[in-house]
């Protein structure tokens, strides 16, 4: 029995003057309607890029995507463009980052919200106001049917990737892909998107993707992770998995970049050294060792050479990860956890 | 909104004003005289200083100037000379209010040339406005769907070649071969609308009007494909395509709303533009629009015609700048005040 959406060896590749970009490189995941998938990695990673292709966003023009898509067994890949046009907004929506710039300047929420309804049943303008407003309502928008016809501009930045919510939601999608929802929001307002995307999802039991690079967002409302580098996957695993007994050295460094508020005022941020690999000439072997801190602890030039395979790791079957490493544990507890976290450390002792 | 256009023509009043006043120094700052070129080749200087006199040249360059506006506001009489008025008042030109001006040259009050003129600059205007608005934006809008395409690049490629001809080369070559050695149109004589009925006058303004709308057209051809590429990757264009609207929906409402508000600034200053601006075209086709009648005044040194040209151009431009601002707010519910 496959999963609700199975996506298995998604490649997208562009091809430019100087060679293809790899953007993603063989992505493969499950995600069971009611889950949160939590897809996080650096900026250039590949996230938004394979979220683009499971839409169909993509122009033929100018990628070529290859694998397998399975929405509910079907391949979206092998789907016609219009075929692919009618899923697209009614079983899959996507829900962008910055809701100033994705949402029409010229034409008010309403009118957005309501087209997205209209594309997909067959109602009058009318009908399709009053769908938008009782949507404005349900994402928590005061007094809906004012607000519905003001503008993106005369919103809030909360309001408005609230009234993104509520395009996206419209049409009940089994599948809901949020891109960086809470990039651009203030921390504050950031907490109430994710608890409505929460309170929403098990209103509807969709399947949510949530793209990011805050691992505090991960950490709110992810059932599983999976960390991108390079256009692939290298660690993958449960949301308490990921966080608690990460194996990769490149989750470790995510880690080590985040501040913790709560805890001791002597743990270090240590940013990630250098810069995410171009995509168009990747480095050899495993894409993360040239900024690897840890590749001297494994054997030979195996880091440099040779691509490790996403396999489990030391714990759970489900637990995967791409690293050379045989002790990822030890090498995390005695070196990675005392930096970030001293105080953990004190506390087990 | 309304208290915001009565404010913007009020400061276009003042910057007319300081227009005739520039254009008036301008004049007696240039190192030609006029007195000397209206009176002619055998002119002894007796003869010059009278023709300055009676063309008015001899007073102090602000006084002439105050006159002026004083003619705009009530009205003036050529020559202005009680006695002459008293003795022979048929030899006596009365130019009602808003005067600019009596063209000794031409033997005509400057309102009368303007009056001859601006229908046939209008009319060639318009054409040319229609035609190339239509086939710049359609082609540019095709150019751009199929971008990278051989019509794409067929398309780009003739309008830049188009747009390196000159005008009077496409203007001669219309009337040399379509009109005169084909025939395929009748030698374009300007017939107003009034006289010859729509249909003769939108016939004779065929080849005027095409001949500027080939140039611009090729301008627009461009900046709409550039437009329209721009607005083609901006991120609500994809939130459209995200929500499964059809590719003509997302073109034609989300795509092309937000490519043509730049191509309204260009509309409103390049027709204004053009409504003096075709000299070569009106010279070619010798139609007597504004163009021809600004370029015929400055080879004469006529200077009220020329300042009641400054003064009509500019108020186009000023009116057109008011209208695109206006439109602006229509269109862009971001820019509306109040």
């Amino acid at each position: 029995m496959s999963s609700y959406l199975s996506v298995r060896d998604l490649k997208v590749h562009f091809p430019t003057v100087d060679g293809i970009v790899k953007a993603t490189d063989g992505l493969s995941f499950d995600l069971e309607k009611g889950r949160t998938l939590g897809i996080v990695g650096e900026s250039g990673s590949g996230k938004s890029v394979s979220s683009s292709a499971i839409l169909g966003l993509h122009r033929k023009t100018s990628a070529q995507v290859s694998g397998e898509i399975l929405l509910d067994g079907t391949d979206l890949l092998k789907l016609s463009d219009e075929q692919m046009r009618r899923r697209r907004g009614k079983d899959v929506a996507m829900i962008f980052q910055d809701p100033l710039s994705a949402m029409h300047p010229y034409y008010t929420v309403g009118n957005q919200i309501g087209e997205a309804y209209r594309v997909h049943h067959n109602v009058s303008k009318k009908a399709a106001r009053a769908r938008a407003i009782e949507m404005l309502d349900r994402v928590g928008i005061p007094q809906p049917d004012r607000r519905v016809d003001d503008y993106p501009h005369q919103f809030s930045g909360g309001m408005r990737q609230r009234a993104m919510i509520a395009m996206g939601l419209i049409n009940n999608p089994s599948l809901l892909i949020a891109d960086e929802p809470t990039t651009a929001l203030d921390v504050t307002v950031q907490a109430q998107i994710l608890d409505l995307l929460q309170d929403l999802q098990k209103e509807f039991e969709s399947a949510v993707i949530i793209i990011t690079h805050d691992l505090g967002v991960i950490a709110e409302v992810a059932d599983e992770v999976l960390v991108m580098y390079a256009g692939r996957a290298v660690e993958v695993g449960t949301c308490k998995e990921i966080l608690t007994h990460p194996e990769m050295p490149y989750t470790w460094g995510l880690l080590s970049s985040v501040p913790d508020v709560s805890g001791d005022t002597n743990a270090r941020l240590i940013p990630i050294p250098g810069n995410p690999p171009s995509l168009l000439t990747p480095p050899s072997g495993c894409a993360f060792h040239p900024r690897c801190p840890h590749r001297d602890k494994v054997e030979g030039d195996l880091c440099v050479t040779t691509l490790p395979e996403l396999a489990p790791g030391t714990r759970t079957e489900t637990h995967l990860k791409r690293c050379h490493l045989t002790n990822p544990d030890a090498v995390y507890e005695r070196e990675v956890l005392p930096e970030i976290a001293p105080d953990l450390v004190e506390e087990e002792r | 909104m309304l208290a915001y256009v009565i404010r913007r023509c009020f400061v276009g009043v003042i910057m007319l004003i300081v227009m005739s006043l520039v254009t008036f120094v301008l004049f007696f700052a240039s190192p030609v005289d006029p007195a000397r070129y209206a009176c002619g080749k055998n002119c002894s200087p007796e003869l010059r200083e009278q023709t300055r006199k009676s063309l008015g040249y001899d007073k102090p360059v602000v006084v002439q100037w105050t006159n002026f506006l004083k003619g705009v506001v009530q009205g003036r009489d050529y020559p202005d000379d009680p006695e002459l008025r008293a003795a022979a008042p048929e030899l006596v030109t009365h130019c009602p209010a808003p005067c600019f001006g009596y063209s000794v040259v031409n033997t005509k009050t400057v309102n009368e040339l303007m009056k001859e003129a601006f229908p046939v600059s209008l009319s060639i205007s318009i054409a040319a406005l229609v035609l190339w608005l239509f086939f710049g934006v359609l082609f540019g809008v095709i150019a751009a769907v199929r971008r990278g395409t051989l019509i794409d690049r067929g398309i780009v490629a003739v309008s830049l070649v188009l747009y390196a001809f000159p005008a009077f080369f496409i203007g001669l070559f219309l009337l040399k071969f379509i009109a005169i050695k084909w025939q395929w149109v009748e030698v374009p004589v300007y017939s107003p609308i009034a006289e010859a009925g729509v249909g003769a006058w939108m016939t004779s303004l065929l080849l005027p009007a095409v001949t500027l709308a080939v140039l611009y057209m090729a301008g627009y051809v461009r900046m709409t494909r550039a437009f329209v590429l721009e607005s083609m990757s901006e991120d609500y264009v994809r939130t459209a395509r995200a929500k499964g609207l059809k590719s003509g929906r997302v073109l034609f409402k989300h795509s092309m709303r937000a490519a043509l508000t730049p191509l309204v600034t260009l509309v409103g200053l390049d027709f204004a533009g053009l409504m003096g601006g075709a000299i070569i075209t009106e010279t070619v086709f010798n139609y007597n629009g504004l163009g021809k009648l600004a370029f015929d005044a400055n080879t004469t040194n006529d200077l009220p015609t020329i300042i009641g040209l400054v003064l009509l151009l500019g108020t186009f431009v000023i009116v057109a700048n008011i209208i695109v601002d206006v439109l602006y707010a229509v269109i862009d519910p971001r820019v509306r005040v109040g």
